[in-house]
């Protein structure tokens, strides 16, 4: 008799644990912790709008009342790094993640070297390297966590890459981030993508680093563009990065998240509708070994009418202590009649001892729109599914490529940059080579 | 001509009771162009036979042999044998996460000829094998069995007994869970792969109901992990009448297997 172990979780269902503090049926509630800060809305950021969440704004006006704990908009934001309380573990962005892990990033100021930033354009493109007080920085991104802000405290020069009004590119942009120092560092990347014009910009993050990352994405109306962004660091890297689109009118974003390396990685892309008419798509691909720690928690806020969004995050897991977390917060603004958004998660796990949390959370605010939905199904490959495989003559190794594989290129195909999907098909391969040993 | 040979076959499992014995002494021999029904209850271990023919890891033969024109097919991993032309069609097909139909299918038989299909006829050979057994075109597209009902699974497993033309199929209770209309489909599958005159079949059944598809040459019942009467077809068209009791009644199955070890 075989005996089919295959587990799923559905939605809402918090995988691995029968019970996780602060979680409904219904998705996630914000800690306590997380509330009686009063945020000060940044000069720079506008009044109200994507870049001050309804927190900020509610504060903004001397209220304090604002949206319940609950609600994603709750969330607060702020360019100041002594608005974030210190963290403790506990607060609802932070209970996956252990801080002990993370060097400082949350706690100290992060005064180390940035990596080296090296980017490699096609001719047109304009590549800048500012100072802080440069007019463009703050233009697309706030900060929603104490990591971010402590980045935004402390960088000193920023990577501004434009790509000019119209100016359709061919090749993609290549900015190479190279780590060569431990001490824990700041750094922010900021890309804007003018009026209409088309482009593919690949951040490939490599080396040993501490870094926490702010990334400013511009589209602007009518602009089509995707960043890419790659972690192929060092086992001993400890990455945390905010990247944060702002969409205007019409305009097209993709985003692609790879995550392959380092000892921590933590990625918090988010994407705001500020015009409608516009199209997200996020995709990520995270490959956990054992003792990795890989997160992703994404936010799409759908604050203006007849924007679409669809997300798809695919991960895989092997060894000992390899976790994973993907947490994807959907908001539906009231205003947002005419939206159209999916969002799902699918994880692979390859070997006992492995931990994939998956939380996705859809708020729908008007009953005015599309589509709404989301799914999360975590399934395990064990020696069934490898028996039947073999079974059918198919050698071992071959199996495990075939699957794997078969799961990741999924979102592996959505990159379009044929030498770099060949690259992380082999990086992919040489994740599973390591299990066999 | 091959011969599929089991003899004096033991198998046991670890279960949290301890060790258990599941086949205690199975011989059987099947040649190419042969049938054989293994038929009996629950519990005899037909399903173990199945399994450990194909090298199930959870099963462990402590004494006997299965041989394939001689070699020793115990010695083999699970997917030498299925190289060597064993093939199981499962009872509870799994679902495959992220493999579609189609990448399987191909590798599958890229692994078992040892060279890829021509791209050209083996397009065309799926799409006519998926036709025969009513299976609609777009699960060439999905992962394997992932979302398929119990009949579209089984047919799924046939649909590979067509493509891969194994030496011996072992069938281990295809029938079960299937409707009238499933079940002659898929018999008609295993009889298309059959009147081919290069296959040997091992039809495990806890029914009578799919002899009436497919002939046996050769019906064995099995009775706590022993063959207790051996016999033409006819043998099986008593069981549809009698039943498995008369082997339970009395002194047990072992007593049952003596007598029947002592007339034959």
């Amino acid at each position: 008799m075989t005996e089919i172990t295959t587990e799923k979780a559905r939605i809402g269902a918090p995988s691995a644990q029968p019970y996780i503090d602060g979680f409904t049926e219904e998705g996630e509630n914000l800690s306590p912790l997380n509330t009686g800060t009063s945020p000060t809305t940044a000069e720079q950021a506008p009044p109200s709008g994507p870049l001050a969440g309804a927190s900020a704004k509610s504060h903004s006006h001397g209220g304090g009342v604002g949206v319940p704990d609950s609600s994603r908009a709750g969330r607060l934001t702020s360019y100041k790094l002594a608005d974030f309380k210190p963290l403790t573990g506990l607060e609802e962005d932070w209970r996956f993640t252990p801080l002990k892990r993370l060097r400082g990033l949350h706690s100290e100021a992060l005064s180390g070297t940035a990596p080296s930033v090296s980017v490699t354009a096609p001719e047109g493109v304009v590549v800048e390297t500012v100072g802080r007080e440069d007019k463009r920085i703050g233009l697309a991104a706030i900060p929603e966590d104490r990591v971010s802000a402590n980045a935004w405290e402390h960088f000193t020069e920023a990577t501004v890459i434009t790509v000019k009004a119209e100016q359709q590119l061919d090749g993609e942009v290549s900015v190479v981030l190279t780590g060569t120092s431990v001490e824990a560092a700041a750094q922010h990347i900021v890309i804007v993508a003018e009026r209409f014009s088309k482009a593919r910009i690949v951040l490939d993050h490599q080396g040993t680093a501490t870094l926490s990352e702010n990334v400013e994405i511009l589209v602007e109306d009518g602009a089509e563009l995707t960043v890419i962004s790659l972690q192929e660091w060092n086992d001993d890297t400890v990455h945390a990065s905010s990247q944060q689109a702002k969409l205007g009118r019409d305009s097209k974003f993709k985003h692609i998240v790879v995550s392959l390396g380092g000892d921590l990685v933590r990625l918090t892309p988010s994407t705001r509708f500020t015009a409608p008419g516009a199209e997200a798509e996020m995709f990520g691909l995270y490959f956990a070994d054992a003792g990795q720690h890989l997160e992703q928690r994404l936010f799409v806020d759908h604050a203006v009418a007849n924007c679409k969004s669809n997300v798809l995050y695919k991960g895989a897991l092997q060894g000992r202590n390899a976790h994973t977390v993907w947490v994807g917060d959907v908001l539906i603004r009231k205003e947002a009649e005419g939206t159209d958004t999916y969002e799902a998660n699918r994880n692979l796990v390859l070997t006992d001892g492995a931990r994939a949390d998956s939380v996705p959370n859809l708020e729908i605010e008007t009953g005015l729109i599309e589509g709404a939905g989301h799914a999360s199904a975590t399934g395990r490959f064990d020696d069934e599914h490898l028996f039947y495989l073999m079974a059918r003559g198919i050698p071992e190794d071959v199996a495990r490529r075939l699957v794997v594989r078969g799961f990741l290129n999924e979102i592996i195909q959505q990159i379009k940059v044929p030498a770099l999907e060949e690259r992380l098909t082999e990086a992919v391969e040489r994740e599973l080579a390591a299990s066999d040993n | 001509m091959s011969t599929l040979e089991i003899k004096d076959l033991h198998v046991s499992i670890e279960t949290e009771q301890g060790t258990k014995e599941i086949l205690k002494g199975v011989s059987l021999t099947i040649r190419t162009g042969e049938t054989h029904a293994i038929m009996g209850p629950n519990g005899s271990g037909k399903s173990t036979l199945a399994s450990t023919i194909a090298g199930h890891p959870r099963y462990n033969v402590t004494s006997g042999s299965i041989t394939l024109d001689g070699e020793d097919v115990l010695a083999m991993s699970v997917d030498e044998r299925a190289r060597a032309g064993v093939f199981l069609a499962m009872q509870y097909p799994v679902e495959v996460p992220g493999v579609t139909m189609t990448n399987f299918l191909r590798t599958a038989k890229t692994a078992i000829d040892g060279e890829a299909p021509a791209l050209r006829t083996w397009t065309k050979d799926v799409k006519a094998a998926m036709q025969q057994l009513r299976i609609d075109a777009d699960f060439a597209q999905r992962n394997v069995n992932e979302g398929f009902s119990g009949g579209e699974k089984k047919r799924v497993e046939i649909l590979q007994l067509e493509l891969f033309k194994p030496k011996f199929a072992v069938l281990d209770e295809t029938d079960s869970g299937l409707d009238v209309d499933a079940l002659k489909v898929v018999s008609e599958g295993v009889n298309r792969a059959h009147a081919t005159g290069n296959m040997g079949t091992l039809l495990i059944t806890h029914y009578t109901r799919i002899l009436r598809y497919i002939k046996p040459d050769f019906v064995h019942v099995f009775v706590d992990g022993q063959v207790v009467e051996e016999g033409g077809p006819e043998l099986a068209d008593r069981l549809e009448e009698e039943g498995y009791d008369r082997y339970a009644k009395g002194a047990g199955a072992a007593s049952v297997a003596a007598a029947s070890a002592a007339q034959a």
